[in-house]
């Protein structure tokens, strides 16, 4: 549903506490990074996160260098949910209803290798927030395909083009009956902040899904990470929407002012697909966010 | 005297880790240790353990993972599997370890399938020798509750995960005479767990953090460093209990080894028959004894021995088998025994797998061919009513 034409969205101001450290070993021009960045910056200080294997695992820091300014428990790739799940019910036991439980997963430890411990978390309605950052691959390794990756995409192993669509793990998710399902991206800090803002606020299990631009793994300029994200957006690849327990709510519509497939040929991760087959998956992208968008 | 009760072994167990006071408990049924976690819920339910979570789980790798993220929250915590579902945590169990974490897991022994199998044997816990944890093994209900209080005591202070193991079914399922510690006896050995390995507001750390192969290298040597404390602190804890509770554990416990000829050595519940069985040997004039080391790791190398070096012959009642080489506790007996300047016999014996219950009859069968010299036994009628 889309609200009505005069709805806003309130400006939030950007706190300017800074949790997360310059200086992290991310890749220059990586989304997750500045993602996290935004992320804390809504949360607060009384965060605690929980990150399994994922190209966070490094962004972190080696030990003995550590790039956040709150408590981080690194765990194995499919523990990310059950982990911060018994994380807060530990805070819970010793009195402790305030502190924040945030798994920061990538697409990898969300849709596929965590997808049960996920599932279990947000079935039993746990108090927490778990945010995937997509990059639609394991990146980690070096780009290979997840069941996030979307149809056509290149990967280590999926050299011809990926067969299949994207899980949609955002009906998934609101089917789990969760109190919050959220998608933003980096290049609209303020609906990011306002949907963070909102999950910290309520109780139950909360997820947000980032859209994460990889300058390594989707092959554009690493200065271009913002105009991808906004391309992705404005082209209608990726809808920034937000499910609030009852509904469906656009909270940008695209402009449509560039095209899916602007949007594809910007990245050498689709470079081998013909004009005809990125114009279908530009169609199967809208009938996604249509499928998605007709539970409003 | 305090009165006994009769009660099951796993829920003997479950009333140990109710008088530990435990914070946070991950649930997920597997048979033979089903009861356990059914007890614990029922406790909860009623109040006792307030304010203690029990999260019931999708699966055993959720439950380690959820008792890691717990651990790491500054909790208590407490978890229980078996078989397939031991095995199905084995990454975590590492990681458990790696990151010291003072995580409290009861086993009860399973075999391991494929094909299926229900019954008793114990080649989860001892496919999982080499992740790290503490292993406790107990030979009875009373034992089953008995180590819970010791494994937390060892675990945190130690900044080790522990293991309690005791046999499917044999223990899990047979009723008792159980006498409950009193909740000021535990309170008194068992003070609240108080390290700094825990995730802190105002202190942010990373627990966990990729590390550099020098720091990866001296986290392994500490832990090893630290097992070997936990060998030599184990008879203060042991002692300390004893006293509380009117027990006699011991490190290593031994029956009949002051004039032995004949060691009987094996791991939790079939060290009681063997016992039996000893005392009937005697009758014929064949001295033997009976050894059970009460933890496989730390593994007491000095004290097995100190108490094995002067025998004859060594009987290794396996109930675990590597597959190419033989019974894996047959390997940690004669690596602890090489180097001795006079090597008794020692005599591999698988005396079962996957419910076969060695009888006192199959015991004596295994001691009369190793006796004639036999190095590898396998019981030739395995399930066999005959009497000693
Ligand atoms: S591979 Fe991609 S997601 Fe990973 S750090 Fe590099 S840019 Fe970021």
């Amino acid at each position: 549903m889309d609200r009505p034409s005069n709805w806003r969205q309130e400006a939030v101001e950007i706190p300017r506490e800074e949790l997360l450290r310059p200086g992290h070993p991310a890749c220059p021009g990586c989304g997750a990074a500045p993602s996290m960045r935004l992320a804390l910056k809504a949360l607060g200080p009384k965060t605690m996160v929980v990150i399994p294997a994922s190209c966070w695992s490094v962004i972190a820091g080696a030990h003995p260098n550590f790039s956040l300014e709150v408590p981080l428990l690194h765990t194995p790739f499919l523990s990310g949910a059950a982990a911060a799940a018994g994380l807060k019910a530990a805070l819970e036991a010793q009195g402790d209803r305030e502190t924040l439980v945030m798994a920061w997963a990538g697409d990898g430890g969300t849709y596929d290798i965590g997808f049960q411990g996920l599932s279990g978390a947000a079935e039993r309605r746990t108090d927490m927030l778990y945010v995937c950052y997509d990059n639609e691959a394991y990146m980690n390794t070096g780009g290979q395909r997840s069941s996030a990756t979307p149809v056509g995409t290149r990967t280590g192993t999926t050299p011809g083009g990926k067969p299949e669509e994207k899980k949609d793990l955002l009906n998934i998710m609101v089917a789990h009956g969760v109190s919050y399902v959220a998608t933003a991206t980096l290049a609209y800090p303020q609906d990011f902040l306002t949907k963070f803002k909102k999950a910290r606020e309520k109780r139950g299990f909360r997820f947000i899904h980032l859209l994460s631009p990889c300058p390594t793994g989707w092959g554009f300029p690493e200065e271009k990470t913002v105009t991808i994200a906004r391309m992705a957006v404005e082209s209608g690849a990726y809808r920034l929407m937000e499910w609030d327990g009852e509904e469906w709510y656009t909270t940008r519509q695209p402009s449509f002012r560039v095209k899916v497939e602007d949007y594809l040929q910007a990245q050498t991760r689709f470079a081998h697909l013909t004009g005809q087959e990125l114009q279908e998956i530009a169609k199967q992208t809208a009938a996604y966010w249509e499928k998605v968008s007709r539970k409003e | 005297m305090v009165e006994k009760q009769l009660m099951l072994g796993s829920e003997a167990l479950a009333l140990g880790v109710k008088l530990c006071r435990p914070q946070v408990i991950a649930a997920y049924p597997i048979t033979p240790q089903t009861h356990i976690v059914e007890c614990l819920a029922q406790m909860v339910e009623k109040g006792e353990l307030s304010p203690c979570r029990l999260v019931t789980v999708e699966s055993e790798l959720s439950s380690i993972s959820l008792v890691l993220g717990a651990s790491a929250g500054g909790a208590r915590v407490f978890t229980a599997t078996a078989s397939q579902g031991l095995a199905l945590m084995h990454e975590i169990l590492h990681w458990v370890a790696g990151m010291r974490f003072p995580v409290v897991l009861a086993n009860a022994n399973r075999a391991l399938g494929g094909p299926w199998i229900l019954y008793m044997d114990q080649a989860d816990s001892l496919s999982q020798r080499d992740t790290g944890w503490i292993q406790l093994y107990c030979a009875s209900a009373q034992e089953a509750l008995d180590m819970v209080p010791m494994a937390y005591r060892i675990a945190e202070t130690h900044l080790l995960p522990v293991m309690v193991i005791m046999d499917g079914f044999w223990i899990s399922h047979t009723m008792e005479p159980v006498e409950a510690p009193s909740q000021e006896a535990i309170d008194a050995f068992l003070p609240p767990r108080c390290d700094e390995l825990k995730l802190d507001l105002d202190n942010p750390q990373a627990l966990g953090a990729p590390s550099p192969s020098d720091t990866f290298y001296q986290i392994k040597r500490e832990i090893q460093e630290e097992m070997e404390r936990v060998l030599e602190a184990f008879p203060q804890y042991a002692q300390e209990y004893n006293q509380l509770t009117s027990r006699s554990y011991r490190l290593v416990e031994h029956w009949f080894m002051e004039d032995a000829q004949i060691a009987l050595v094996g791991l939790g519940g079939i060290t009681g028959t063997a016992r039996y069985t000893a005392q009937r040997l005697r009758e014929k004039g064949i001295k033997a004894g009976v050894v059970f080391p009460r933890s496989l790791r730390p593994f007491p190398g000095q004290e097995m021995r100190r108490l094995l070096k002067e025998v004859e012959l060594v009987l290794v009642m396996n109930r675990a088998l590597s597959p190419g080489m033989g019974g894996q506790l047959t390997q940690e007996i004669q690596s602890t025994l090489y180097g001795l300047p006079r090597v008794p016999q020692v005599t591999d014996w698988m005396a079962g797998l996957g419910g076969i219950d060695p009888t006192p009859w199959a015991i004596g069968e295994a001691v009369n061919r190793a006796l004639k010299g036999e190095r590898k036994i396998w019981t030739d009628r395995p399930i066999g009513a005959k009497r000693l």
